[in-house]
């Protein structure tokens, strides 16, 4: 199964997903409060050590990270020469802190209960014809189409490097979407002969 | 949302996935140089399936990311993403698909190359930049100036998505009847 969770288990793992998000959300609107930059690099350091703590795995999860630095190296240049080097380092800390802080719970929290910790805050939404039921159903496709679908565009990247010598076009992408479209109506025929949108109007 | 509509914004939820994972993309217009193709798929879904289902696979798409699922480019996932500075970016996603899907629909221009580029133009880039440039403002702490001028550097990219948009479009629709 896809997901960004760690295997092995750690002590955060014990820590019920709903408490996790709550201190989260709690952790977040204190971090927007704080402006000063020592009492930020604490927090971040705390945060980091714990980070550090959960093993090779999640280390390597930091080089995810690097995908941020262009933005980071911007934003911190811009607040350096517009209002000092102080009160970027805040921002930048803040903005470091908040992410790790997120990846801790979102590493730590299979899937399976992030969606139970979130499921009361989406039962009101049922008035606006968005019930659970179907929310699992959508969520578990795109989980086992992810792989199918990347297996189907390697398929037809071999093919066209196998007669082109090049790496895959964007002239596959056309008649790639033609084939997604078409498997979802079938799965959705198929769905349907299962019952799925029975006493719902079509 | 009948289930046609839910597996379709599924499957295309899974493919702007699947686009932001598979390795390099060539782009014949710009001289090979390497696109991730994920936000391609957050504009094709609005133009292919309509503004509705469109957002509905780009809302579940993140919605997928947020529990955990490691399918941005890159591999990144969980609610970090969400904390950091390109946040307003993928809440843009939502309302770029849904408004090049609008705009598909409705533009009265009779070339779907042209109609795809407009939707593409504005659902792509114009709108996910009114939501990400703000949010890349109030995040970093920034002006709105220095914010745009933070985000500028990929804006060349982001016009080229949507050229290449509208020529897939363009091709797509030629084989295929525009979907209601």
């Amino acid at each position: 199964m896809i997901s960004g969770h760690l295997a092995h288990r750690t002590w955060l793992h014990a820590v019920p997903a709903r408490g996790k998000l709550l201190g989260l959300a709690g952790l977040t609107c204190i971090a927007f409060w704080i402006d000063e930059p020592r009492l930020l690099g604490l927090g971040f350091a705390i945060v980091f050590v714990n980070y550090l703590c959960l093993g090779r795995e999640a280390r390597g999860r930091l080089k995810l990270l690097s995908s941020l630095a262009p933005f980071f190296a911007v934003i911190g240049l811009f607040q350096f020469w517009s209002v000092g080097g102080e009160a970027a380092a805040a921002i930048l800390l803040r903005l470091c802190l908040m992410i790790l802080l997120a990846d801790l719970v979102s590493m730590t929290t299979p899937m399976l209960d992030m969606m139970d910790a979130i499921e009361p805050v989406l039962r009101p939404l049922s008035i606006f014809g968005l019930d659970a039921m179907r929310l699992s159903v959508a969520v578990a496709l795109v989980i086992r189409f992810v792989p199918a679908l990347m297996e189907e565009w390697m398929t037809r990247n071999e093919a066209w490097r196998a007669r082109t010598g090049r790496n895959a076009s964007v002239r596959l992408l056309p008649a790639f979407l033609g084939g997604v479209v078409t498997l979802a109506d079938r799965v959705a025929e198929a769905l349907d002969a299962r019952g799925f949108g029975r006493g719902r109007k079509r | 949302m009948e289930t046609r509509s839910i597996v379709r914004a599924a499957l295309f939820a899974a493919l702007i996935a699947a686009l932001g994972l598979v390795p390099r993309i060539d782009v014949p217009i710009a001289a090979g140089v390497p696109i991730t193709a994920q936000t391609l798929g957050v504009i094709l879904a609005g133009i292919l399936l309509g503004a509705r289902v469109g957002a509905a696979s780009v809302l579940l798409f993140l919605f997928v990311v947020a529990l955990g699922a490691p399918l941005l480019s890159g591999g990144r996932g969980g609610i970090g993403v969400f904390f950091g500075p390109t946040a307003g970016y993928l809440i843009g996603w939502i309302f770029g698909s849904a408004a090049a899907g609008f705009l598909m629909q409705k533009l009265p221009i009779g070339s779907i190359f042209l109609r795809a580029l407009v939707a593409s133009l504005i659902g792509g880039v114009f709108v996910i930049y009114l939501f990400g440039i703000p949010y890349l403002a109030f995040a970093a702490g920034l002006t709105l100036d220095k914010a745009f001028l933070a985000g500028a550097v990929f804006l060349p990219g982001d016009i080229l998505k949507s050229i290449l948009a509208a020529l897939v479009a363009k091709s797509y629709f030629a084989s295929r009847a525009p979907i209601k």
